[in-house]
């Protein structure tokens, strides 16, 4: 598929097949789009063990400077992170606050 | 030099497929298509054929298995019927969708319930939207030809699509028929070996079958439909050229005694046969009755269609198949969209012949003339009759 935005492909652009010859293409798709909520970490309460980066499903969650957590444009906010917290610093926030 | 054989239809379409030098197959027996895919194990069993056959646990299995071989760059063939092209279904459109030019004898048979063995193309209509070519045969020096065409189709890089010859369960896929093989030679120079614009190989990794977006799906099936309707040419190319080396010209609406034939009768498949026998008789009476035999049934021949039918008061089409509490049977909807945009239409009128196995003889082509010619004096009653039903 062409390097353009996927809405603007047109059908003869589309590969034979419409197989894709490069990989990680699911990179340009911000499944984050999809979430109703979002995790939210206390930072005092973290003990930066990293288990909420080893659930998550989907890679939706990135270490970030110090060694702390946050969520990135993948998370789907499936709250799975939060229920397994260690400490339970981390709580699960409607999107729309 | 090609040589003149007797043998088995089916057997026959094993021998094409062991000339077309079939690399990869996967099939699951199911009557009436069993003898084919039985030789078939049996030359790759007897070192006949180099070829992996993979033995499957369902037709599900086959299909998927030949979607992976094919993707490997294999030349892929199975063979299936009825019951087994229906748990197909969800993967034949799959295998068009990745443009894999597998290549599939159907012997077509009626769909249960009840449950039948026999002869109809029930099975076919149910899979009419797959996105494959598709095409029918009437003998089984056709269903040879076909075979062996079809690779050559399937495989051609501006088509890239999978390929179906549909020929009718027992009445021709168990018949004895005399039939002319060419050489080997000759199908070697005709098909060379298969080239994959993709395949499965891991030093350059690709993804096949990935998910699309709202964003992409519709361009993708666009593609899909420019390719299946850009065959059209691709497949009378290959025609012309199997005509060149053999004599034998096809065409994708097939006329039989249409000279001045103010009505048609259209019929797919082997029954074909049976109605030139009738059309001989008619024509000896006076009546000026011809037939067309529609041998392409996807992509659709609209242009060939209409211009078979030019100066035809009336077409009786023929159907093998219901379209249950639908508008029309399967060919007669087709027909009659083909026909509508064009001046001057000829009526059409539609008999559903021949379900599960119930035997057409050529009287029966008669009685259909008469009827629809009698019916045509006069307004319709039904859309269309299923032929012969009691009660």
């Amino acid at each position: 598929m062409s390097s353009k935005p996927m809405d603007q492909v047109t059908w003869q652009e589309i590969d034979l097949g419409a197989i894709l010859t490069e990989p990680g293409s699911a990179r340009d798709y911000n499944t984050g789009d999809w979430r109703s909520q979002h995790p939210v970490w206390t930072k005092s309460r973290c003990i930066r063990c990293g288990v909420c980066w080893t659930v998550c499903p989907e890679g939706g969650i990135s270490e970030e400077p110090g060694g702390y957590f946050d969520m990135n444009t993948y998370c789907k906010g499936c709250g799975i992170c939060a229920k397994e917290c260690v400490t339970g610093c981390i709580s699960m926030v409607p999107e729309e606050e | 030099m090609a040589h003149r054989v007797g043998m088995e239809v089916s057997i026959a379409i094993s021998h094409a497929v062991q000339m077309c030098r079939a690399e990869a197959i996967a099939a699951y027996p199911i009557t009436p298509q069993t003898h084919i895919v039985e030789h078939l194990s049996s030359m790759v069993a007897n070192g006949e054929l180099d070829a992996e056959f993979v033995n499957v646990e369902s037709e599900h299995s086959a299909m998927s298995t030949c979607i992976g071989m094919s993707a490997t760059g294999a030349r892929t063939y199975t063979a299936t019927s009825s019951q087994g092209l229906a748990l197909m279904n969800e993967i034949l459109f799959i295998t068009s969708a990745l443009r894999l030019p597998i290549v599939m004898t159907v012997a077509n048979r009626a769909l249960s319930g009840p449950l039948s063995i026999w002869n109809d193309h029930g099975d076919i209509m149910a899979a009419r939207d797959i996105g494959w070519i598709q095409i029918f045969v009437e003998n089984g020096q056709e269903a040879f030809d076909h075979s062996v065409m079809a690779f050559k189709i399937a495989e051609n890089h501006q088509v890239l699509l999978p390929t179906i010859i549909n020929l009718d369960g027992f009445i021709l896929s168990h018949v004895v028929e005399a039939m002319e093989f060419p050489d080997q030679e000759l199908v070697d120079k005709f098909l060379p070996p298969y080239h994959p614009r993709y395949s499965l190989d891991p030093a350059k990794p690709v993804t096949m079958g990935a998910f699309a977006m709202p964003e992409v799906y519709t361009e993708c099936k666009m593609g899909h439909q420019m390719a299946l309707t850009g065959a059209y040419e691709h497949i009378l190319q290959v025609w012309k050229e199997w005509g060149d080396l053999t004599g034998r010209h096809y065409q994708p609406v097939e006329k039989y005694r249409t000279e001045g034939a103010k009505t048609l009768l259209l019929t797919m498949g082997c029954l074909s046969e049976v109605a030139e026998v009738a059309v001989d008789e008619m024509r000896e009476s006076g009546l000026e009755v011809g037939l067309l035999k529609l041998r392409m049934w996807r992509p659709f021949p609209f242009a060939d269609l209409r211009s078979a039918v030019a100066g035809a008061k009336h077409v009786i089409v023929c159907d093998r198949a219901l379209s249950l509490g639908g508008a029309a049977p399967p060919v007669l909807a087709e027909v009659r969209s083909a026909l509508y945009a064009m001046r001057g239409r000829p009526q059409t009128s539609s008999f559903v012949i021949g379900l599960g196995g119930r035997d057409i003889a050529p009287n029966a082509f008669k009685e259909i003339v008469a009827q629809a010619l009698e019916e045509a004096q006069q307004k319709p009653t039904q859309e269309y009759h299923i032929f012969g039903v009691r009660g």
